[in-house]
């Protein structure tokens, strides 16, 4: 089944054409890793579908991205009431500044709840499912700030749940944390993967390799190759993909 | 050319060394002469140097204090049965007084009788009351000296006058002047945070790119503004302003002072909240945003909770700014050294007093170092004032 699709996209930032003509879907339930080398449109192609590129004053967009065929980009929708519904992790861990616990409810709070039941019931489901709870049930009242950084990128991913999104957008969410938390972060995403649809932008081709189902290769703004993940490392169809998983460029 | 090089980065590390030092020094220097200066105002009697005063050993009052001699002197009191003594009128002498009582014949044409006879003027009148130099006096005179108690620090504090130059015993209170500085600040803040911090939110957070480029330069140049300026404008808008808008017989008041050093703490606050909301992390923004957060959610949630200390720290240095101004207040407010019991009437600021007054004072005499002991009361404000900036941004910087 499919979750979200992208069709015949195309991003300009001014006059800089940043994506052309880009075509692809996602299963639901499935891990999608985008890969390429740095500027290659990947991350401008994560953030379409919580529309963060609207921040951009310059930002043009051509083309469909649907999530559970809503057009993202339609008139009626109102961007802060779909960013509500997408979860985004950053590339470094930004908790806010307050406690853990306010870090969780945080999503909930700026949608008006402030039930404490339902806050504290969406809390404690959070961080179990980001596999933190047991880290922190004790201390939920502590700065956000005075935790680690792998137990804060999976705050943020707690965060990011809180608000039980259709779609999961992680850009590059390990690239700044040690080798164990990175593990840990990798088995939170193939746990993940039961309940949700993600799409993770990550440098790491190993990491590609080892979280997702499928991956899509971008490189100078054009989607190169998309295709389970297996058959993409393994056996590419195109050259270009080939020597980038290879090494011989990136 | 290797040990040339040496010698040149030593003599640079000396220059560099000594101007820290000369600059630190220049502090210490400054402190020390403004408390040398006005510590002296303390345990020393109120009135002018060498000068006393005093009775008639036949009268049975031999006691007073300072307020009943200025009651005396200002002829509030007329009559010695007023002060505990013999229903009799009192004579007030001072050295003038004395052609009213003796030819100058009888003085000698250097006046080198002048000692004898103040001796004998005491004699003759019991219900007099003597204010002269002590160098006049004969040996063994014949007075009674009354013996004035010492200005005390609460006295100063809380003293209700000012009354720097009254003859024989000056009033150093100076209460009225806290209060006027306090209550000109305080108006100066009730204006300028609001307006400070709506202006700076704007700027980095609403306002275009093309706008805040246009913003930023004005509000620096209203930090350069030299502040007599503003005192003229006080002058020529506001004080005719807030005349006519409240019907005042004078509008140099609390109300006009706080305006004009309101808009002077301004860019203070401004540009210090400014920075501090700019400092917040783009990523925190965005985290917030992508919470589905809206603009305002974010700002009022994020980006002002992570500014706090940096707010806070705009607002206290804009105290800082307003409590030591002292042109523009000196020419707006009235200068009355009444206390001010609203913004409605004239009052008096710690700096303006000084600023208006040191040139009248004659130097190292009580008046001066009143002046400085105002002075002190200044400084330790604005040491206050520091210490909680400190305090703040420490207290920022462990979280």
């Amino acid at each position: 089944m499919i979750k979200a699709e992208a069709k015949n996209i195309n991003v300009w930032y001014g006059d800089f054409h940043a994506l052309k003509n880009i075509n692809m879907s996602f299963n639901t339930n499935s891990v999608t890793a985008l890969i390429g080398p740095s500027g290659c449109g990947k991350s401008t192609f994560l953030r379409l579908f919580n529309r963060m590129n609207d921040l951009i004053s310059n930002f043009r967009l051509e083309g469909l991205i649907t999530v559970d065929e809503q057009n993202l980009y339609s008139k009626e929708v109102k961007i802060d009431e779909l960013r509500k519904s997408i979860g985004m992790v950053f590339q470094k861990p930004n908790p806010f500044p307050k406690s853990i616990y306010e870090n969780v409810a945080y999503g909930l709070r700026v949608n008006g709840i402030n039930d404490r039941r339902t806050l504290d019931e969406t809390v404690e489901r959070s961080l179990r499912q980001a596999a933190l709870w047991d880290e922190v049930k004790d201390n939920l009242k502590k700065s956000a700030m005075s935790i680690s950084g792998g137990q804060q990128q999976r705050l943020c991913i707690a965060r990011a749940l809180a608000v039980e999104p259709r779609l999961i957008l992680m850009d590059e969410p390990a690239s700044a944390l040690d080798p164990i938390s990175t593990a840990k972060i990798e088995e939170l995403i193939f746990e993940l993967k039961k309940s949700f649809t993600i799409l993770i932008v990550t440098h790491n081709l190993q990491q590609a390799g080892r979280i997702s189902d499928y991956t899509g290769f971008f490189y100078m703004g054009e989607m190169i190759e998309h295709d389970a993940t297996q058959k993409m490392f393994l056996n590419p169809s195109n050259e270009r993909t080939q020597n980038y998983i290879t090494g011989r460029f990136g | 050319m290797k040990k040339y090089r040496k010698v040149i980065e030593k003599f640079i590390e000396g220059v560099l060394f000594s101007s820290s030092t000369i600059t630190s020094l220049t502090v210490i220097l400054i402190i020390v002469f403004l408390f040398r200066e006005g510590i002296g105002l303390f345990h020393s009697s109120p009135i002018e140097k060498n000068f006393v005063i005093s009775v008639s050993k036949q009268n049975p009052v031999q006691q007073l204090n300072a307020n009943q001699v200025k009651a005396i002197f200002n002829q509030d009191i007329t009559n010695w049965s007023a002060v505990g003594g013999a229903n009799d009128s009192i004579i007030l002498f001072t050295t003038n007084d004395i052609t009213n009582y003796y030819s100058e014949e009888e003085l000698g044409p250097n006046l080198e009788n002048l000692p004898q006879k103040l001796n004998d003027f005491i004699v003759a009148n019991p219900g007099a009351i003597m204010y002269v130099s002590g160098k006049n006096l004969p040996k063994g005179f014949n007075g009674h000296f009354i013996k004035i108690k010492d200005i005390s620090v609460s006295d100063f504090i809380f003293g209700k006058y000012w009354y720097p130059t009254s003859d024989p015993i000056p009033s150093y209170g100076i209460w009225p002047m806290i209060i006027g500085t306090l209550l000109v600040t305080l108006g100066a803040l009730l204006f300028a945070i609001p307006l400070g911090l709506a202006t700076a939110i704007y700027m980095a957070e609403v306002a275009d790119m093309r706008i805040r480029n246009l913003l930023k330069p004005v509000v620096e140049l209203l930090a350069g503004i030299p502040s007599v300026v503003y005192g003229f404008f006080g002058l020529i808008v506001i004080v005719p302003l807030v005349q006519q808008m409240f019907n005042l017989v004078v509008g140099e008041t609390v109300l006009a002072g706080s305006i004009v050093l309101g808009i002077m703490a301004l860019p203070t606050i401004i540009t210090i909240t400014e920075d501090s909301l700019r400092t917040t992390p783009k990523s925190l923004k965005e985290a917030s945003l992508a919470l589905g957060a809206t603009r305002w959610q974010t700002l009022v949630r994020v980006v002002i909770p992570y500014a706090k200390s940096g707010i806070s720290t705009a607002i206290i240095l804009g105290i800082g700014r307003a409590i030591g101004e002292t042109m523009a207040v000196l020419m707006v407010t009235g200068n009355a050294s009444n206390i001010p019991h609203s913004f409605l009437v004239p009052a008096r600021t710690i700096p303006a007093t000084i600023a208006a007054e040191l040139g009248e004072a004659s130097y190292g005499g009580m008046h001066f170092k009143a002046l400085f002991a105002l002075g002190i009361v200044l400084f330790l404000f604005t040491i206050i004032i520091n210490f909680t900036v400190e305090f703040i941004k420490n207290k920022q910087r462990r979280t």
